[in-house]
């Protein structure tokens, strides 16, 4: 097994494309060297892209954030431009792990490594989060919710990594939030995981939401009807009703150790409508 | 030496005993300069790694290690003929430790071997072929118990029950305890409540994985380190596998990261001294987490029947339980204290509690603090629970009304002397936790537990050094501050400051044989040996000032630190320091030294009582842990701080078990969860501050009192808790884990029911 740590994307690139063998990018590390020592991967190459400068920079772009691929989420936490624009997208990679993770591990490595419960992706989905991506054949713009194919698997092809997340701006009056059920408080792994992004108009009426889902399907969800079910009310009642029901009906669980099918369909309901609450309030507040 | 003055009086007054110095090993512990199980390297050392069966049920047919053996590298392999067969009843052991016929669980040691890199020896692994029948297996107990079900043992044919039956099954053993005429009693009863109860299989979840280094020489000589609980028992087990004299194998106990039961007997110990042995170089051999979840030993899990009746005025007429326990492949749950501490709490007339022992194709279970006993005081105490919402009776007073004291035949057969529930019940009820109020969505439970405890054979020795400090030599490994707690005693007998006096834990060639740590015995037993020898010792002391001062030994007593002279000599001498008796000792006889070996006994069984407090998220389930008490009998605590990590450490653990820990298997009879990410045990965060309060009812078998306090704390969880969520959610549950997905399917069939009517 060879360990490679370039200082330039296009050296990546080309250790990455020029490998015959099996190859694996590291970023923190904490879902990949899980792997190496469980057996579950055993690659020939590794590409450790901490060392890209480019990779560790946070910068603001057109009113939204530029988050290189290898920013550890602690960073994200410590962020005060992010945490007042994507609260959501920051409170889900808080909840990666512990502080100790979040030392290491980046929302990049949570959204490539396709587990379908990762719990920043559905919040960077209703953030409307692009990836950019280096390949061979150059870079390429995509957004988030493309990335993943299946558990494990994403759509990126041979020679590809990504390279940096970015969070747009957004419109005044709007709010997002992320919640997750676990049994425990913390180090363990979504059953359910709802993020919503909304905005309301000035005349408190919501113009715009995003709804997305993790761990009932086999990748994130981004839910229309259980947007639509909000977009034009005033957040009310009727309207939280018909959001936890379509987050409910979309769900397309497997019943596991971590939870039954009826049980995911139930909470994603529920966590739908709670995290749409706190956001319709974060969205006044702004 | 006289044995039988070790229960005389129970002392009350201490300088030592009772304070709060930090433990002697605590500093190594948070610096890393302990070392545990895996933390030993010898020259030359090789790398074990056993190979395991992925089926849950097989016959072996045959295992090809030629190609392992003939990768470069590769010292040793081993497989079940390396190890001679037994019909004895280390039979069992042998067995788990590597499987013969068949593999009988998933996780089942087939082959192992020894090579001199951990890559090298995993290579190895792959490399063994092993031609396995496939049989059809069985997880569950109850399925297990059925006459039709698939047999793991073809020779098992249930013991305890008269005549003894003429078909094999998976039923290892039927008992039954009690007395009185329980069809009398429930004919008494107003109220008469019956359910069942199930729990699900926890492991015991210590931090450190099993880790040992074996070595032996070509002259047949071993040494074995290695992080147990008990390590003569390791020894003389190991020994016997081996076919080697017990005395040419040496064990030394590692430091150990948590045990809890389940370091009290063999899985690689005899595999890696079988390696060393055949390799003729020291083997090194750790369990990953993986393997600790699927080949070491869980606890069982159950299946109980429980039927209480009560009169109006709250008088328990009778009490009968059936338990059924799984405890893995192999006989020995332990299904027969949990039969035996079923109703201990209570002082009843008619009671009956009958258990079985039942086979299952999964790892053989080991002992988990107080075993067998929280499951059934879950069942009991909830019907208890509910006895006394259905009479309207505060729970405490239904169970001050019912609880045994000294005098009360026990439901399992002998009478209680000296014992504390009634104050620890009483002491709950003053607390103010137990009057606090409660908000929307939260319950209170209320449990009680009991447990045995143990003495066990024990072995101590206490050397007096030249400048007046004392080197404690005991055979008991310390897994929850034990040490601590010998140091205070030896200090107190002496009259001496508590670290002047350094414990280890010696290996086995340096004392007589100990009994494993286990069954609370340590502070008990290893304290009260310490007593003895500390007081051998002053013994030989006052000898020595009488020979200095050329007087009658008998006109010597020992008083605060200081042999003075009593009697018609009394005043005439200054004072001797236990330092002036130790410097002087060359010239007075040499070296200065107590003994003490016995067998202990009336280790004075231990009550609790737990409260609680839970909130139930009705929309999801979901359980949080408000607030905890612990209320518990120590007869003597001689290190509060180390009774009261006690007492959270059961609650801890068994608001795990009653919350979110199993063993989920699939149908294929694989353990789905073998890590600490889906084998969900609480994290620091998940818990509130464990509240403690220590009653103390003298133990008259101990010279200070003491009573074993490491089990019982883990008794009363389940049910406080399974009380308290049932409080909060407004429907009983009856099947634990209380998981959410069972807590919220439970409240969605009560709606249903209530939309029903
Ligand atoms: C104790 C523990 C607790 C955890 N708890 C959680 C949790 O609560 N929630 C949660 O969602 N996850 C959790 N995880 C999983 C893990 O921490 C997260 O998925 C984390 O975000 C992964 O980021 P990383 O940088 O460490 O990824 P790495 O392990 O470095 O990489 C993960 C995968 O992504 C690929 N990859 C990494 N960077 C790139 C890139 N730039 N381009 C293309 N592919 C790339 C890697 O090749 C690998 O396959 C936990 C892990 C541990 C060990």
């Amino acid at each position: 097994m060879r360990y490679e740590a370039p200082e330039r994307v296009e050296t990546a690139v080309s250790l990455l494309s020029g490998e015959r063998g099996l190859a694996r990018i590291l970023a923190g590390g904490t879902d990949l060297l899980v792997q190496l020592k469980s057996g579950m991967v055993e690659p020939d190459l590794i590409v450790d892209i901490k060392k890209i400068p480019e990779m560790r920079r946070i910068g603001a772009e057109n009113g939204g954030f530029r988050i290189g691929a290898a920013v550890p989420s602690a960073e994200l936490s410590e962020h005060p431009g992010i945490r007042a624009l994507w609260p959501g997208v920051v409170e889900a990679a808080g909840l990666i792990g512990s502080t100790q993770i979040q030392g290491r591990a980046t929302i990049v490595g949570n959204l490539c490594n396709a587990s379908p419960a990762a719990d920043s992706v559905p919040a960077m989905i209703v953030a409307g989060a692009i990836a950019t991506v280096a390949g061979p054949q150059g870079r390429r713009e995509l957004p988030v919710e493309a990335i993943a194919a299946g558990p494990g698997q994403t759509s990126l092809a041979k020679g590809e990594l990504v390279i940096s997340i970015f969070l747009p701006g957004r419109p005044p009056r709007s709010g997002d939030a992320y919640l997750r059920f676990i049994p425990r408080t913390e180090m363990d792994i979504a059953v359910v995981g709802v993020g919503v992004s909304l905005t309301l108009g000035e005349d408190g009426l919501c113009t715009a939401a995003r709804v997305a889902l993790g761990a009932v399907a086999v990748r994130a969800l981004l839910v229309d009807e259980a947007a639509d079910a909000l977009i034009g009310t005033a957040v009310d009642e009727a309207a939280l009703e018909r959001l936890a029901a379509a987050a409910s009906a979309a769900c397309r669980p497997i019943d596991d150790k971590r939870g039954t099918k009826e049980f995911r369909i139930k909470v994603a309901g529920v966590l739908a409508r709670r995290a749409a609450e706190t956001a319709l309030e974060r969205a006044r507040r702004n | 030496m006289p044995r039988d003055d070790v229960t005389a009086e129970t002392r009350q007054s201490f300088t030592k005993v009772g304070t709060r110095p930090l433990r002697p090993d605590g500093v190594d512990k948070v610096t890393g300069r302990a070392r545990f199980g895996a933390d030993m390297a010898a020259p030359g050392m090789l790398i074990g790694k056993v190979l395991r069966s992925p089926h849950a049920h097989a016959r072996i047919r045959s295992i090809d290690t030629s190609k392992a053996e003939a990768l470069p590298g590769v010292k040793a392999v081993v497989t079940r003929d390396d190890f001679a067969n037994r019909t004895d009843e280390l039979r069992d052991i042998l067995v788990n430790v590597m499987a013969r016929e068949k593999a009988l669980y998933e996780g089942h040691a087939v082959a192992a071997v020894a090579a001199v890199s951990a890559a090298v020896a995993r290579k190895a692994l792959r490399l063994i072929e092993v031609d396995y029948e496939l049989l059809p297996h069985v997880i569950d107990v109850e399925e297990a118990m059925r006459p039709d079900s698939v047999l793991l043992h073809d020779d098992m044919f249930t013991a305890g029950v008269d005549p003894v039956p003429d078909q094999p099954s998976n039923v290892a053993k039927r008992c039954e305890f009690g007395h009185g005429e329980v069809e009398k009693g429930f004919a008494e009863a107003d109220i008469v409540i019956e359910r069942s109860f199930r729990t699900e299989a926890s492991h015991q979840g210590y931090i450190e994985p099993h880790a040992c280094l074996a070595s032996v020489g070509a002259d047949g000589q071993g040494e074995l380190w290695c992080c147990t609980q008990g390590h003569f028992m390791v020894r003389d087990t190991c020994a016997a596998l081996l076919g080697m004299d017990v005395s040419r194998l040496r064990v030394i106990a590692s430091e150990i990261g948590g045990g809890f039961g389940g370091k009290t007997t063999v899985f690689i110990e005899p595999v890696a001294l079988t390696l060393s042995r055949k390799a003729g170089r020291p083997v090194k051999l750790v369990m990953t987490r993986d393997e600790v979840f699927r080949a070491s030993g869980p606890t069982a899990s159950t299946s109980v029947w429980v039927r209480i009746g009560v009169t109006k005025d709250g008088r328990i007429t009778a009490g009968e339980a059936v338990l059924k326990y799984q405890g893995g492949a192999f006989a020995g749950s332990p299904v027969e204290p949990g039969a035996m501490t079923a109703f201990a709490c209570y002082d009843l007339e008619n009671v009956r509690a009958i258990g079985y022992d039942v086979v299952t194709n999964r790892p053989k279970q080991a002992a988990y603090r107080a075993p067998g006993a929280p499951m059934a005081a879950f069942a009991v105490e909830s019907v208890v629970a509910e006895l006394a919402d259905r009479i309207g009776m505060d729970p405490i007073e239904f169970r001050l009304k019912n609880a045994s004291r000294e005098g009360t035949r026990s439901a399992y057969g002998p009478t209680f002397g000296p014992i504390g529930l009634v104050e620890t019940l009483k002491a709950a009820k003053a607390h103010p936790h137990y009057s606090a109020p409660l908000g929307n969505n939260q319950g209170r439970g209320v449990a009680s537990g009991f447990w045995f405890n143990f003495g066990g054979q024990t072995c101590v020795s206490l050397n007096i050094n030249i400048d007046g400090t004392v080197g404690l030599a005991v055979g008991t490994p310390d897994i929850g501050g034990s040490r601590a707690s010998m140091c205070l005693m030896a200090a107190e007998e002496l009259g001496i400051e508590y670290d002047r006096v350094r414990v280890i834990v010696a290996d086995t060639s340096s004392l007589g044989f100990n009994d494993v740590t286990d069954g609370s015995r340590v502070t008990f037993a290893s304290g009260m040996a310490t007593i003895q020898a500390a007081r051998d010792a002053v013994k030989k002391l006052c000898a020595r000032a009488a020979r200095m001062w050329d007087i009658p030994e008998d006109a010597v007593v020992w008083e605060g630190g200081y042999a003075k002279p009593a009697g018609a000599n009394a005043g005439d001498f200054q004072p001797l320091s236990l330092r002036d008796i130790a410097a002087a000792a060359a010239k007075t006889g040499g070296p200065i030294a107590g003994h003490w070996e016995f067998n202990a006994e009336n280790a004075g069984p231990s009550f609790a009582t737990h409260i609680v407090d839970a909130e139930v998220d009705p929309e999801t389930g979901r359980t949080s842990i408000l607030r905890y008490t612990v209320v518990q009998d120590a007869g003597k605590a001689v290190h509060p701080s180390y009774v009261e990590g006690q007492f959270q450490g059961g609650a801890a653990q068994g608001i795990g078990w009653a919350l979110n820990e199993e063993y989920i298997y699939g149908a294929d009879g694989k353990l789905q969860n073998p890590g600490f990410l889906d084998y969900r045990m609480p994290v620091a965060s998940d818990l509130p501050m464990i509240d403690t309060v220590i009653v103390e009812v003298p133990n008259p078998g101990h010279p200070y009192g003491v009573r074993g306090v490491g089990e019982t704390s883990i008794v009363p969880p389940l049910a406080a808790v399974a009380n308290a969520v049932s409080a909060a959610a407004g429907v009983r549950l009856t099947s634990l884990p209380m998981s959410p997905p069972k807590i919220l399917a439970a409240l969605e069939a009560e709606k249903g029911a209530q939309a029903a009517e």
